[in-house]
């Protein structure tokens, strides 16, 4: 099943919006509670992301019975150093953002530890795609 | 706690029901539906919150009546009385008037039921909480701890395992009784219920109050009660008619059951929500788990805490002004004679203070198995697409999108909507071919879960 939604850069109003309705869908499909916090904490910060540092994207999401796989795309600037990015603490949100209480630096690395596979294309004025890939089967890593 | 069934006690006189669709639109579970020109109550669903008998213009909906006279079968009553209860009267009634109204009615004993936040107090110096995780949300509304069970039960382990105050007051009048000699079989201990939610947690066979409580009582039901003996006994304080001691409660304790009663006496960073839809899309929040911030979390199914209990008969700005009043008056601390009448039975208390952990209600997903909840909500998705999204109720469906999850489920068929049907009856032939009639099942009383909880 796929489900497709906007994410309008700088509306840190509605941040988050659709972490909610996603985790609404997943509740519904009767997804183990783990899975549904992991999935939706990996979303969230991604969401966030999308808001806080791009020029706008979108949140496609595909469910079936094995997995759920999540990709989240925008149309830029795209990130620099990755690995710089990925380290805890580490953010280039504005002074403005971390008023608002984002931009904390713990986004990608959060993101890392709530996924099975996490792969990530962007560079300097790239568009960034996250996709992240969560698995439902018994005995995965994170069920 | 192993899954158990919930006890109901609110049910719809069908010779009173309209079929209107109030009931349906409020309830914050999407538990009703209207069929055949009634409503009905999925009863896996239903969290007892009330709202539907408090919307409904008709008087339909009730809440199931026990009988009185059941307290005479023992031989030491004993009555918990919530603190709310004085709020209920006017000025002119005394406390002492409504405390030997109680004793004139039938009881041996009195407490407040508010009194075991001083007993817990008492046993430990501080009011102690207990749950698995952070932060800790309170479990004296048992519509809310129902709704998390339904709805959140990513949150169960956060839900306080400490028995509620009118619990803790039952196991001490227990106590004490038996420690001044009185046969365990000749106690019965009665809780004045201000709403369905507590009343039908003490009907609901293996809950924490079972055997510690023998029975509920609905409040209004009391309430006229004592109004006509206080109207009878007028005089009784001039006749000098034995007067009898008023219950034990310090003032921090009396406003307890209040909005904020319960997270002021509580440590750390705390947060009071009241009214269930305003709870619903608070524990949404704390479900993200963004809120670490936050130490405990008073949330309650009623506006302005349990004076909105659906029993209680009085305004419940007013009734909230008068124990507010009352609670001015009384004590910080409790009397020296009474907290060592606590301590004395330490041992019988402090080891039966926890319930046991809350399991949790599966009723609103689409399927047990997820591959066909993923199948029946794409059916969801396309048929949402063609209803006509203005959420008029007329089908017996809350909004376009529950009767589009009927339809899935297989409860329901597209040819309920009445907006399709005058615009365009034909295509809405050729839709129900596609997505089902669901006639036997549209016949049937109450929407059947699509599968059953767990064991």
């Amino acid at each position: 099943m796929h489900v497709s939604y906007e994410v309008r850069a700088g509306d840190f109003s509605i941040a988050g919006k659709v972490s909610s309705t996603v985790k609404g869908i997943l509740k519904q499909l009767n997804l183990t509670p783990a899975h549904v916090k992991r999935i939706i904490v990996a979303l969230y910060e991604a969401e966030v992301n999308v808001v806080a540092h791009s020029f706008g994207g979108k949140i496609d999401c595909d469910i079936d019975s094995e997995q759920v796989v999540i990709t989240v795309s925008d149309t830029g600037p795209g990130i620099a150093d990755l690995e710089l990015a990925m380290t805890e603490g580490w953010s280039t949100a504005t002074a403005e953002v971390r008023e608002m209480g984002f931009g904390a630096g713990m986004g990608l690395s959060n993101i890392r530890k709530n996924t099975d596979i996490l792969k990530i294309d962007t560079g300097k004025g790239k568009p960034t795609i996250i996709s992240m890939t969560f698995r439902l089967a018994e005995g995965a890593e994170h069920a | 706690m192993p899954d158990r069934p919930f006890h109901h006690t609110l049910a719809v006189r069908e010779d009173l029901c309209q079929g209107c669709t109030h009931c349906m639109k409020r309830c914050p579970t999407e538990a009703i539906r209207i069929t055949g020109g009634k409503a009905h109550v999925n009863p896996e669903r239903c969290v007892d919150c009330g709202q539907c008998m408090d919307v409904c213009p008709h008087d339909a909906i009730v809440i199931e009546q026990n009988d009185f006279q059941q307290i005479f079968g023992y031989r030491h009553r004993v009555a918990i009385v919530p603190s709310l209860m004085i709020g209920q009267f006017e000025d002119e009634v005394a406390e002492m008037d409504m405390i030997g109204a109680f004793h004139s009615i039938g009881f041996t004993h009195v407490h407040y039921a508010e009194f075991g936040v001083d007993i817990l107090k008492t046993l430990g110096n501080k009011i102690s909480v207990y749950a698995d995780a952070h932060p800790v949300v309170s479990s004296y509304c048992p519509a809310v701890v129902r709704l998390i069970q339904l709805r959140y039960p990513t949150l169960l382990p956060n839900v306080n395992l400490m028995r509620t105050p009118a619990q803790i007051t039952a196991l001490y009048a227990r106590a004490s009784l038996e420690a001044h000699g009185c046969a365990p079989e000749d106690i019965g201990i009665f809780y004045i219920t201000p709403c369905a939610a507590k009343y039908a947690q003490i009907k609901t066979p293996g809950s924490a109050t079972s055997g510690l409580i023998q029975g509920g009582l609905n409040l209004d039901h009391v309430f006229n009660l004592l109004q006509r003996d206080l109207a009878k006994n007028s005089d009784r304080t001039r006749k000098g008619t034995p007067t009898w001691e008023s219950p034990a409660i310090t003032g921090p304790a009396f406003l307890w059951s209040l909005t904020k009663g319960e997270s002021s006496m509580m440590q750390g960073r705390t947060l009071s929500v009241d009214e269930v839809h305003n709870v619903i899309e608070f524990l949404e929040l704390v479900e993200d788990e963004r809120h670490e911030n936050l130490d405990f979390l008073e949330l309650r199914a009623c506006d302005t805490g349990c004076t909105g209990g659906i029993l209680t008969p009085r305004n419940r700005f007013l009734a909230t002004e008068r124990i507010k009043h009352h609670a001015a008056t009384l004590p910080k601390e409790l009397p020296d004679r009474t907290r060592i009448a606590i301590l004395e039975l330490s041992d019988k208390l402090i080891h039966n203070l926890k319930v046991e952990r809350i399991s949790a209600k599966y009723s609103l997903q689409l399927d047990e198995d997820i591959s066909t909840a993923i199948r029946k909500m794409e059916r969801v998705k396309r048929i949402t697409e063609v209803l006509p999204g203005i959420d008029c109720g007329l089908c017996g469906s809350p909004t376009c999108r529950a009767l589009a999850e009927d339809i899935a489920r297989g409860n329901a068929s597209i040819r309920r909507c009445m907006v399709m049907k005058m615009k365009d009856p034909t295509g809405l032939n050729h839709l129900a071919k596609i997505w089902g009639e669901a006639i036997p099942k549209e016949s049937h009383p109450a929407p059947v879960p699509d599968f059953t909880p767990e064991a």
